[in-house]
C-alpha cells in the first residue's frame, strides 16, 4: 500500500528524517514510535505532502506520490487525522464531516449554485453517510454544535469522522492519543480495532509506546530522524537500542 | 415628503450598486482570506468594455454579457497574480492585488484613454407614491436582490459554498480533505470580478466611470463588507444599503462633496466598534 525509501529532510543543514525507509501492507496497522524529536512529525509530513523531502521516494497504491500537493494525495486516498484540532471553524459538527467528502461528488459549481437535481441527490447521499460516520465516532449527540467549541478530544473524534468519510485507502493518524483521557483513549482504541477488522490500512505515528504496540501488527522505531528497529511489536520492545533511545542508556 | 422618498429609492439603489462591489471583496475574502483592493477595478474594466461595444454597434445585452465576462477573466487574472503560487500569505496577496489595481490604470489609460466614459442603460422612470425613480435604478436593485439571493443560498445552504468557505477557515486540513485550495481561490476570484463587472456594468449608464473611479468604489465597498466582517454577505447588503441611503441623504440636502467622506467616516466607527467587541471576546477566552 505505501512504501517510504531513502526519505531525507534536512532543516537548515540538520536532519530531521535521513534515509528512512518502511512500508505499510495492504490491511495492516503499522506504528511508528520515538522519543520527542525523532523526526516522527516531519515523517507524517513529508508523506502526507505538508513538506517535501530532499530526497527519497514514496509510493502509494502502486503509484508515486513524493511530488504530488496534499490534496492530490488525499485523493488518492489518504485520509489524514492530526494531532492538532483542524477542524473548520463557524461550521457545525455535521457541516465538518460533509466538507471530508468532497472530492467525491460529481456535481459542479453551476449545478451546487442553482441546486440542479444531480446536486441535491449528491448532497442527500453525503449527509446520510456522514450521519453514519458520526454515530461511529460517538458524536451523534454533538452532530449540530459548533465544531470549534468541542473540546480537543471530540474534535479530533470529529477528524476521525471526517477522514473515514473519505472512503480512505490509508488512514494516518498523527499522535491521535495525546491529551486524551484514559477513557477517550480506550474508545479511539477500541475504533482503530474495529477498523482494522473491516481491513482498512493504519499508519499510526505515536509518542505512546503502550498504545502503539497494543493495536500495531508491526512497529518501526525512529531516533534522531533514522529507523533503528523494525518488526512486531514484542521484538521491538525487547530491542537493546529502543531501550537505550528511550531511556537515555548508552548501552 | 416626496423629495425624501425619492432619495430614499435612489439611495437604495446606489447602495445595491455598493452591495455589488462589496459581494465580490466578501467571495473574495471568505474563500482565501485575501482582501481585494482590485475588487473597484474589475466595475471599472466592465464600464469601459460596455461603453465600448455599445459604441461599436452591439446590441445591449450581449455588450452587457460581454463585458462582465472580461470582468470575470480579470478577477482570474488577478488571482493568479495574488494566490496562484502556493503559500503566499493573505498580506503578501493584499500587497499583490493593489499591484494589480495600479498596473490596470495603465492599462485602461492605454486602451480607452484618461476621460470619463458612459454608457447607455434602459430609459426612462417611473412614478412611485410622488417620487421619481429612474428604471436603470429599477435594474440595479432587481439584479442586486437576485444576486445575493443566490450568494446566501450558494454559502449558506449547499456544501460546495461549504467547501470554498473550508478554504479560509483551515486551509490545511481544506488540503487534507481533498480540496484544492489554490483553485478555489481562482474560482472565488473570477466570481468576484463577475460581480464587480456586474456592478460596473450596471453603474456606467448612472454616472461616467473611468480609470481612476474605483477608488470610489472600492472605498465605499469596502466599508459596507467590513460591516459584514467581510464575511456575511446578508449583513454586507444592509451595510451597503445604510451606505447608500446616508450618502444620497447627504448629497440631496446639499453635502454633495461630502459623499466619500461619509463613507469613510461609517467605515472607522464601525471598525473601531468591532475591533473592541473582538478584544472583548478574546479577554474572554483567555
Amino acid at each position: 500500500m505505501l512504501t517510504v525509501t531513502g526519505l531525507s529532510r534536512s532543516f537548515g543543514g540538520v536532519y530531521a528524517v535521513r534515509d528512512v525507509s518502511l512500508s505499510v501492507a495492504d490491511g495492516e496497522v503499522c506504528g511508528v514510535i520515538g522519543p520527542n524529536g525523532a523526526g516522527k512529525s516531519t515523517l507524517f509530513n513529508l508523506i502526507t505532502g505538508h513538506l517535501t523531502a530532499d530526497r527519497g521516494e514514496i509510493s502509494f497504491g502502486g503509484r508515486r506520490v513524493e511530488r504530488l500537493a496534499p490534496h492530490r494525495r488525499a485523493r488518492l486516498g489518504m485520509s489524514i487525522v492530526f494531532q492538532a484540532a483542524r477542524v473548520f471553524h463557524g461550521m457545525t459538527v455535521r457541516e465538518n464531516v460533509m466538507v471530508g467528502m468532497h472530492g467525491r461528488t460529481r456535481a459542479g459549481f453551476v449545478a451546487a449554485a442553482l441546486r440542479l437535481p444531480r446536486h441535491r441527490s449528491d448532497e442527500r447521499e453525503i449527509a446520510a453517510e456522514a450521519e453514519h460516520a458520526i454515530d461511529r465516532v460517538g458524536l451523534a449527540e454533538w452532530a449540530d454544535r459548533p465544531a470549534d467549541r468541542l473540546p480537543i478530544g471530540q474534535q479530533r473524534a470529529l477528524q476521525l469522522a471526517r477522514a473515514l468519510c473519505a472512503r480512505p485507502r490509508l488512514l494516518l493518524l498523527d499522535e491521535p492519543a495525546s491529551g486524551l483521557r484514559a477513557e477517550e483513549r480506550e474508545r479511539l482504541a477500541a475504533l482503530v480495532e474495529e477498523l482494522r477488522a473491516g481491513g482498512l490500512t493504519i499508519l499510526l505515528v505515536e509518542h505512546d509506546v503502550a498504545f502503539v504496540t497494543r493495536l500495531a501488527d508491526r512497529v518501526t522505531v525512529l531516533d534522531l530522524g533514522q529507523v533503528i528497529a523494525d518488526g512486531p511489536p514484542a521484538e521491538v520492545r525487547a530491542d537493546p537500542l529502543v531501550r537505550a533511545a528511550y531511556l537515555g542508556q548508552a548501552s | 415628503m416626496s423629495a425624501f422618498l425619492t432619495y430614499l429609492l435612489n439611495g437604495l439603489a446606489v447602495g445595491c450598486a455598493i452591495a455589488l462591489i462589496a459581494s465580490g471583496l466578501v467571495v473574495i475574502h471568505r474563500v482565501t482570506g485575501v482582501v481585494n483592493f482590485a475588487q473597484g477595478t474589475f466595475a471599472v474594466v466592465a464600464g469601459l468594455c460596455v461603453s465600448s461595444l455599445l459604441g461599436l454597434g452591439l446590441p445591449h445585452g450581449v455588450s452587457e454579457l460581454a463585458a462582465v465576462a472580461v470582468a470575470a477573466l480579470a478577477g482570474l487574472l488577478a488571482g493568479v497574480a495574488a494566490v496562484g503560487r502556493r503559500g503566499t500569505t493573505p498580506l503578501s496577496s493584499l500587497i499583490v492585488t493593489l499591484g494589480v489595481g495600479v498596473l490596470a490604470y495603465a492599462v485602461e489609460i492605454v486602451l480607452w484613454g484618461d476621460q470619463p466614459r458612459s454608457a447607455p442603460g434602459l430609459a426612462g422612470s417611473l412614478s412611485l407614491a410622488g417620487a421619481r425613480i429612474q428604471t436603470q435604478h429599477l435594474l440595479v436593485i432587481a439584479v442586486t436582490a437576485a444576486t445575493f439571493a443566490l450568494l446566501a443560498l450558494f454559502f449558506g445552504r449547499t456544501y460546495l459554498g461549504k467547501a470554498l468557505t473550508a478554504c479560509a477557515s483551515n486551509p490545511y486540513a481544506a488540503r487534507v480533505v481533498g480540496i484544492d485550495v489554490r483553485r478555489m481561490g481562482l474560482l472565488a476570484f473570477a466570481l468576484g470580478g463577475l460581480l464587480g463587472g456586474l456592478a460596473g456594468v450596471l453603474v456606467t449608464p448612472l454616472r461616467p466611470i473611468s480609470f481612476d473611479t474605483d477608488v470610489t468604489l472600492i472605498v465605499n465597498g469596502f466599508a459596507a463588507a467590513v460591516f459584514g466582517a467581510l464575511t456575511r454577505p446578508v449583513v454586507t447588503l444592509v451595510g451597503a444599503l445604510l451606505l447608500g441611503v446616508a450618502e444620497t441623504m447627504a448629497a440631496g440636502y446639499g453635502y454633495g462633496s461630502h459623499q466619500l467622506e461619509v463613507a469613510l467616516g461609517l467605515m472607522i466607527v464601525v471598525m473601531i466598534v468591532q475591533a473592541s467587541r473582538r478584544s472583548a471576546l478574546s479577554q474572554e477566552v483567555t
